[in-house]
């Protein structure tokens, strides 16, 4: 089982089309990985399928970089 | 017995409007409004032309190319979100425009999931037996509604009409439907200007939380696309074409990818038209069918959503 920083990693990669490799934690998805607002929706979308979670809008709203993905996930999973 | 679809219409006005165009009126570009939406252009009617007279157009070429003399309408629905006038419905106007009367007509507001509310109606009435030969409509003039001054509303929208005919018939036909509403979300897009004591009290213009609706979207549609296949006991893979509303491009290719779909399956013509809400499915359809693509007897999955929420699917055997 990868950890929660693998699987928010790969789905970012994922969804903005970029390679795993450019995806670093303290990568901006807009900013750095050239997201535009639509993109980060989906993201937003994409990890709350993964991790079978719903992130508000507010709180979506604040998850700008990578480690804050993996922040939120972590302090919001229950398993 | 069936309600089946036997004839396509559209009309869509004659200038175009297009992005450059916009660029030079609000802080946008092309690349802006192409990348978020796929939208390059859209048409936008004359000051004269009201939703009826895009109607009465788009009803006309359906007519003719179902081979219906317009005697034999016995049911007239249209979908739309910008009448003509608060009241008689658009429907009647469109009804003394074609110069026959007498049989029911009505309007279906359901935004841009008017066309799949009022063909899904009209399917029924088929089935039980109160019609036999109906005319559905999509016809909008969204430009009275949008604030050309609001960068991320005034580049979505176009207006324009389309038109079905559908006749009660042994062989299928509409296979199964689906309709759904929400109202909890009815804040996050809205026109909820009102006529009160002779004023308009309330934002009489277009508002939307783009984001917010774009996730909605996805989801719902998603969501009813399978259920009106597992209605029909049928499968993903059995449709032919998916003739989506035509909102943003991100939405149709986010459905398409859900149902395992190529692009190459999905009528597209946001590009050309914007989004022209309950016009807009039937104006795809009409294109798919006049350039050959949509052939007898496939199978169609069309699917709108929006403001309300409302939105629903019909899949069909064309």
């Amino acid at each position: 089982m990868e950890n929660i920083e693998q699987r928010v990693k790969k789905i970012v990669a994922e969804q903005l089309g970029v390679p795993e490799t450019d995806v670093k934690n303290e990568s901006s998805f807009v900013n750095d990985l050239g997201a535009d607002s639509l993109d980060t929706v989906e993201l937003v979308m994409a990890l709350e399928e993964e991790f079978e979670c719903e992130i508000p809008d507010e709180e979506a709203e604040k998850i700008t970089t990578v480690q804050q993905a993996i922040d939120y996930v972590s302090g919001n999973l229950s398993k | 017995m069936y309600a089946r679809l036997i004839g396509t219409g559209s009309y869509l006005p004659e200038k175009i409007l297009t992005n450059a165009e916009l660029a030079t009126r609000v802080e946008t570009s092309d690349e802006w409004i192409a990348s978020r939406t796929g939208i390059r252009e859209r048409r936008i009617a004359a000051e004269h032309q009201m939703t009826s007279d895009l109607a009465l157009k788009a009803v006309e070429r359906a007519l003719e190319s179902a081979g219906i003399a317009r005697e034999e309408i016995d049911l007239l629905i249209v979908a739309t979100t910008t009448p003509d006038n608060t009241f008689p419905s658009t429907a009647c106007l469109l009804q003394e425009k074609l110069g026959v009367h007498g049989f029911p007509a009505f309007d279906v507001q359901a935004v841009c999931a008017g066309f799949v509310y009022a063909l899904t109606t009209a399917n029924a009435m088929i089935k039980s037996g109160v019609a036999k030969c109906a005319v559905v409509v999509g016809a909008e003039k969204l430009s009275s509604i949008v604030d050309w001054n609001d960068r991320g509303t005034c580049v979505l929208f176009g207006d324009g009409a389309g038109a079905v005919v559908l006749k009660a018939s042994e062989t299928p036909g509409i296979l199964s439907t689906q309709l759904h509403a929400d109202g909890r979300y009815s804040g996050i897009l809205k026109a909820e200007g009102r006529v009160n004591h002779g004023a308009v009290v309330g934002n009489p213009f277009i508002y939307m939380e783009g984001n917010a609706v774009f996730k909605f979207a996805v989801r719902a549609l998603a969501d009813v696309a399978e259920k009106t296949l597992a209605a029909a006991g049928l499968q993903k893979s059995d449709i032919d074409w998916l003739v989506p509303h035509q909102a943003n491009l991100r939405i149709i290719e986010s459905t398409a990818k859900h149902l395992g779909l190529p692009m190459e399956q999905v009528i597209v013509t946001v590009d050309k038209h914007g989004n022209t809400s309950a016009a807009s499915i039937p104006l795809a359809l009409d294109e798919g069918v006049k350039s050959g693509r949509i052939k007898p007897g496939q199978t169609l999955l069309l699917e709108g959503i929006g403001g309300g929420f409302a939105w629903g699917s019909v899949l069909l055997k064309f």
